[in-house]
């Protein structure tokens, strides 16, 4: 869909933006000249970093994603919500303590302690830049998502402008995300959220009316459509051969309208967007533009059917909206991709009228609709995506860094509490942004990633604008946090202890610095490459790898005493690579990233956690014990 | 690069081995609480998904209150552990 900016909003943008940028830039400087961010720790209140745990860990993926998983699918959305969350438990009762306790910041920095071995900091420097590099991603797309209804770029454009931004003050100035403007942020990501969520119950749910309900007419007589005057059915040949649809030409204006048929001699509205070969883009039939004689998709979100047969609910309460929405039939969009004759591709977007029953119950999206089967193999990819979401919080190499800012274990472990306090109410929120979403009409159903902020335009553009404005410097927040992290990888643990390169500082700070261009210049394409994706699955898949590279190693380190450097370093690199490699070989990447067809996958299921984790134990123990037993024979050799 | 200073000292806490012990013992004990009632959703949800989609309580259906559940046992459980976890009494931080 094109998107209209307005004025109003890009100045709200623009002023909060710059005004966070300033406050971080001033933070930042002061921070530098006060022993670094790190040794300054003792002095931030437990309270204060909790809500900081927050803003770090809510970053655009938790609110773009998820809202816009829980629009386009239903409950499905929310299981990550669950999973996110509860990972924390696990940081929480099992990592964070003993981790403090050795005295490092990251997971390198604790295996390096304990045996300071060659092969760990490689293993552990690579790993950290594969599970930052596919964290950066669903950050960059969501970062697009969010400039193309605000300032009317395509998607690409918005992507460069944050890799240019970030990479820009990365190099410069060496921006430190400090604990203040993460907290600013959380703080006003969970106020704007109860904002919407309040406004969405006072709303209600309401049916279309006027044109947005002929717009998207269902259940049309077939006879009505193909025996209209002008109206020429089409053959059904190449792509569109075998497929439900039927589409029509108006003889009169030679434009295509595409239905798709909905029981017996009934015909659905369907919207189409066509790629033709020389590039030009026909959104349901018309060249796609805002101008005379062009069109575009119609926004969709809408109630088929409310609880009583009602027009509108009026306002209602949180529990009286969710009985409301689970009673309720409401039009949800599937698609199909069609290969036309000519080379060109059409995507028809069609409307799935879906009962609240089958929405709000897991399973409810294409990815995970498998666990209602009766085959236990089937309900794998679901099982594993709720335990990469369990295990991977622990594991990313950035979250555990804020457990550190604190003075001691006691404000450490109060600061988690708020920080699970504020991140779980904002996830309950969700689904009632997600759900609001759903029926706002205001939806694009090329993109979900925009849902909760076109949710927030359905209110007003003021709302839409602070809203985009405060996902926008949380996206601008994580990357560059995640660009400085990949670069310090590879500056200091690769470059430095690992190649034993002799740098001084000026150099080191040089090196990190082209690793910074480097990383931002591979961010920008990869996230243009992956611009159609959820990107609250990307984020899934970077937990998937976090969870299976680190954690086997992690927990065994803390908790098993015959663990080899050997074990680690092996664990490490096969948990990295294997669930890589299971994600790039994935059904959902075959469709998504390379447009094949994903019935050619090469892994059954999408998420490799439940194959991938305990492979990283077995091998794990294995080595461990292989390389063990080597050691005591040569010491009683000795 | 102030982010990236990874090696700034640390000022370490003194704390006594039984009090890590029983924290230890603390935290684990909670964590086995909270798999078994994740694994039950995982569990309910796959194996029972009809059961996931009746309505449970209020008229909500079961996936919902159960996925509630799980958001507020997290913080009822971490506030379990900050009110039962020890501290050292001779060694605080500074």
């Amino acid at each position: 869909m094109i998107h209209a900016s307005s004025g109003v909003a890009i100045a709200v943008f623009l002023a909060f933006v710059g005004a966070v940028l300033a406050i971080s830039f001033y933070l930042g400087g002061k921070a530098k000249s006060a022993q670094g961010y790190f040794a300054a720790g003792g002095g931030i209140h437990w309270a204060v970093n909790g809500i900081a745990f927050a803003g770090d860990y809510l970053s655009a993926a938790s609110f773009l994603g998820i809202c816009g998983m829980i629009a386009f699918f239903g409950y499905d959305g929310f299981l990550y919500s669950i999973g996110y969350l509860a990972g924390w438990i696990v940081a929480l009762f099992i990592i964070a303590e003993p981790m403090k306790r050795l005295g490092r910041y990251t997971f390198a920095d604790a295996l390096d302690n304990k045996f300071n071995s060659r092969g760990i900091k490689l293993a552990a420097a690579i790993s950290t830049l594969v599970v930052s590099c596919f964290y950066l991603i669903p950050q960059m797309v969501g970062a697009g998502a969010l400039v193309t209804p605000l300032l009317g770029f395509p998607h690409w454009v918005g992507v460069l402008i944050v890799g240019c931004v970030v990479t820009l003050i990365v190099t410069t100035a060496g921006m430190v995300s400090t604990t203040w403007v993460q907290f600013i942020k959380g703080s006003a990501l969970v106020a704007l959220c109860t904002l919407m969520t309040v406004m969405i119950l006072a709303r209600g749910v309401r049916m279309p009316d006027g044109e947005a309900a002929t717009a998207l007419r269902r259940g049309v007589p077939a006879s009505e459509v193909t025996g209209a005057p002008g109206a020429v059915v089409l053959p059904e040949e190449g792509g569109w051969a075998g497929k439900p649809f039927v589409r029509v030409r108006d003889e009169a204006t030679g434009m295509v309208s595409v239905w798709r048929k909905s029981g017996e001699g009934m015909l659905d509205v369907a919207q189409t967007l066509t790629v033709m070969p020389d590039g030009r883009r026909l959104a349901n039939g018309r060249p796609q533009g805002t101008g005379p004689g062009q069109g575009d998709l119609i926004p969709a979100g809408q109630a088929a059917r409310l609880p009583g047969g009602v027009k509108e609910t009026g306002p209602l309460g949180p529990v009286g909206f969710l009985q409301t929405m689970q009673d309720s039939e409401i039009v949800l969009w599937g698609n199909e991709k069609i290969v036309e004759a000519d080379g060109g591709a059409t995507t028809v977007y069609f409307q799935k009228p879906t009962t609240g029953k089958d929405f709000m119950a897991p399973g409810s999206s294409p990815t995970f609709r498998k666990v209602r089967s009766e085959k236990l193999g089937d309900k794998l990819d679901f099982l594993s995506l709720m335990l990469a979401l369990f295990c991977g919080t622990a594991s990313l190499p950035h979250i555990l860094i804020r457990y550190y800012t604190v003075k001691d274990q006691i404000s450490a472990r109060k600061s988690t509490v708020v920080g699970i306090a504020a991140i779980g109410f904002f996830y309950v929120l969700t689904l009632y942004l997600g759900l609001g979403a759903m029926t706002s009409g205001t939806l694009d159903v090329t993109d979900s990633n925009m849902s909760a902020p076109l949710l927030a335009r359905s209110f007003n553009e003021l709302l839409f604008a602070i809203i985009s404005a405060v996902a926008f410097t949380t996206v601008l927040g994580t990357v560059s946090g995640l660009i400085m992290a990949a670069s310090g990888a590879v500056a200091h643990d690769l470059m430095t202890n690992y190649l034993k390169m002799k740098m001084d500082d000026a150099r080191k700070v040089r090196a990190a610095k082209v690793a910074a261009v480097c990383v931002g210049a591979l961010a920008i394409v990869l996230g243009i490459l992956f611009a159609k994706m959820n990107v609250n699955f990307l984020v899934g898949w970077a937990f998937n790898i976090a969870a299976s590279a680190n954690l086997p190693s992690l927990v065994m380190l803390l908790f098993w005493k015959r663990t080899t450097k050997q074990g680690i370093t092996a664990a490490i690199i096969v948990g990295m690579i294997s669930s890589l490699t299971w994600i790039l070989l994935s059904a959902q990447a075959f469709k998504d990233v390379y447009g094949l067809d994903p019935a050619g996958a090469l892994v059954p299921f999408s998420q490799p956690a439940i194959v991938t984790i305990p492979l990283g134990f077995l091998v794990l123990v294995v080595v461990s014990l292989l390389t063990g037993r080597k050691e005591q024979l040569a010491e009683a050799a000795a | 690069m102030g982010g990236l200073d990874f090696k700034a000292p640390v000022t370490q806490e003194q704390e006594e081995a039984h009090v890590i012990a029983y924290n230890s013992r603390l935290g684990l004990a909670l964590f086995a609480v909270y798999v078994l009632f994740y694994g039950g959703f995982m569990a309910l949800s796959a194996f029972r998904p009809e059961v996931m989609g009746r309505p449970f309580m209020g008229g909500v259906n079961l996936s919902v209150v159960y996925g509630f559940a799980l958001i507020v046992a997290a913080l009822v459980l971490a506030l379990l552990y900050l009110a039962a976890s020890r501290k050292s009494p001779a060694g605080s931080a500074s």
